[in-house]
């Protein structure tokens, strides 16, 4: 589904903190799979996240999604498509304080300009699906750390997008929420989406429902280990 | 539908965002909303009381003649007015007598004027709305009713006393406010001014395109007369009032520029937390014109709620609260004239002029810092 080759991607090219966080990485991402990256702090994940995610173009290099070539997309078309293809659940969750869950939910879908009614309903079957229907007009703060980080995984869930991607997502939860968290990206990977994760959590990579993990060190991948 | 569908959910989110910034909204809004008050009230005033003058000059002669006695005006002899009917194209000569009475008990000057319909009741006068008496020295001013006794001294300091049969309509408060009409006789033996005499002759003239030629005229028959037409009388008083409301806004520049600089630094300063917002709307997949219409809609919303606070505060600052503020610079006399209320009047073009001033470049202005987040790499969200 995602294809990249020869990727390199440097941070502040040309200054005395230049870095290279990613170098001369090729892997391929099959589609309806489960695919951790795995590796120490500075490997180089979650920059490939990015890359993969279409939120960060690489310094060289080309990215093929579903075998077109999208590396010098513009910033609209590139947004467009990440909006489109991809659903971002992040390490700090990233919920927008002040706005209820429902808001937070729906907040993803507005550039496309869906007619309200029908946003309002998709964000609330999807609230129901976590079991946070009664919750849906509090306001974000007001959530246990559980029911964020299911609200989180509604909103990357609103635009019915191909791919989930998730940064560390259990850093900050405890086992038996990051147990919960497994399970529901196994029910995800049923219903056909291809899930991307990066976590040095051993409740991630050790977990059963894992497709393949793409060991990473210093930028590069050490073993693109495919389980059967 | 969906351009309209994306305006409405991105202004939705707006007003939502608004509530969470409560302190800053507010500040901002009050500072603004002060603003675009002084500036309204400004405006408002100079325009109303232009308007005063031009609505008493309506119905004026269109021309006055003057007697100047050592570069002052003096009284002028009536005889004058014989020889310049005589002038082709005058239609009328009328001695006019007036002239300002300080009444000491209420420390206000009043205009008084002969009026020929008194001249058959001498001992009765008419009075404009804001004439107030006062009994005894320490006791209150209160509003002349029909039927008081009103007390002069004349020029000798004898009293003079003088029954209020009448109050003016009110059309113009600037004309009518002050002014006590009386009779011919009344007013001579209040000013001791000569019967032959008159305080100036006001012409009807036919074309007004011939009042140049008339004036020369009349200069050349009584080299010591001033004729001064009614368009100049109305220049004089625009001229004075645009100066004081520009010597208002001179004066209020310093503050102004304080405020402005107070709000310039609320409104484009953006707070961590409203850059991470910007950060986490980005990599969800909202745009970057997303984003600056958010803003757009930001600034609308705060500027438009601010010019209308603003506006209807001016409003009622200057045509209720008769321009408490500036009061005494714009209107002069403020200390020896009584209380006076404009007539409402609202120019709808330099309300726009006001708008377009004050809204547009705010606007703008909160948009330029949001641009500069807005064109951050959203996956900087992934790294915080």
């Amino acid at each position: 589904m995602i294809r990249l080759q020869d990727i390199r991607k440097v941070f502040n090219a040309g200054k005395a903190n230049e870095f290279v966080a990613i170098d001369q990485v090729n892997l391929a991402i099959d589609s309806e799979m489960i695919t951790v990256l795995k590796g120490p702090s500075g490997s180089g994940k979650t920059t490939m996240l990015s890359i993969l995610g279409c939120m960060a173009r690489p310094t060289a290099g080309r990215i093929m999604l579903r075998e077109r070539e999208i590396t010098s997309l513009p910033e609209r078309f590139l947004t467009g498509i990440r909006r489109a293809t991809f659903g971002f659940i992040f390490q700090q969750l990233n919920l927008i304080k002040g706005i209820s869950a429902l808001e937070n939910v729906m907040l993803p879908a507005y550039p496309d300009g869906e007619k309200r009614s029908l946003l309002q309903k998709r964000a609330t079957d999807l609230l129901t699906l976590f079991n946070l229907a009664h919750k849906a007009s509090a306001k974000i703060e007001w959530l246990s750390g559980g029911e964020m980080q299911r609200v989180a995984i509604a909103r990357a869930l609103i635009n019915s997008p191909a791919v989930i991607v998730a940064d560390e997502p259990t850093a900050h939860l405890d086992t038996k929420l990051s147990m919960e968290f497994m399970e529901i990206m196994q029910q995800l990977k049923r219903e056909g989406k291809t899930i991307l994760i990066a976590s040095h959590d051993p409740i991630v990579h050790e977990s059963s429902i894992i497709d393949r993990i793409v060991d990473m060190r210093d930028g590069r991948v050490v073993s693109p280990e495919i389980r059967s | 539908m969906g351009a309209f569908e994306k305006q409405r959910n991105i202004v939705d989110f707006t007003l939502s965002s608004l509530g969470r910034r409560k302190g800053k909204i507010i500040s901002l809004g009050t500072v603004y909303t002060f603003v675009i008050f002084l500036l309204a009230s400004v405006l408002f005033f100079t325009q109303a009381i232009k308007r005063e003058a031009a609505l008493l000059l309506q119905e004026a002669p269109e021309m006055t003649v003057q007697r100047l006695e050592a570069g002052r005006q003096g009284s002028i002899p009536k005889h004058y007015g014989d020889s310049i009917a005589a002038i082709r194209g005058v239609q009328s000569v009328r001695p006019r007598l007036w002239g300002y009475y300080y009444d000491s008990l209420s420390e206000a000057t009043f205009t008084i004027m002969v009026n020929d319909e008194l001249n058959e009741k001498p001992g009765e006068i008419i009075i404009g709305s804001a004439v107030k008496v006062r009994s005894a020295a320490g006791a209150e001013n209160r509003v002349v009713r029909i039927n008081d006794t009103f007390p002069f001294k004349t020029y000798d300091g004898s009293a003079l006393l003088l029954k209020v049969k009448g109050i003016l309509p009110l059309t113009s408060e600037l004309e009518a406010a002050d002014l006590i009409l009386v009779s011919e006789k009344d007013y001579r033996t209040l000013f001791a001014v000569n019967n032959d005499h008159a305080t100036d002759l006001v012409l009807r003239v036919r074309n007004t395109k011939e009042l140049t030629t008339i004036a020369t005229k009349i200069v050349q028959l009584h080299p010591d007369t001033r004729p001064v037409s009614r368009e100049e009388i109305l220049r004089t008083y625009e001229a004075i009032f645009d100066w004081r409301g520009g010597l208002i806004i001179v004066t209020m520049a310093g503050v102004l520029f304080a405020f402005i600089i107070l709000a310039w630094d609320k409104a484009t300063g953006l707070s961590a937390e409203e850059k991470r917002e910007i950060g986490v709307l980005k990599a969800i997949g909202w745009e970057t014109a997303d984003i600056l219409l958010m803003k757009f809609w930001e600034g609308v919303s705060v500027s438009i709620l601010a010019f209308i606070l603003g506006v209807f505060l001016a409003y009622l600052h200057v045509f209720v609260g008769s321009a408490l503020l500036f009061e005494p610079v714009l209107k002069g006399w403020s200390v020896l004239y009584p209380d006076f209320r404009l007539t409402p009047h609202v120019d709808a073009y330099q309300l726009a002029t006001l708008f377009f001033l004050t809204v547009i470049p705010y606007t703008v202005v909160t948009i330029i810092p949001s641009w500069r987040s807005a064109t951050i790499d959203p996956d900087s969200v992934m790294r915080t």
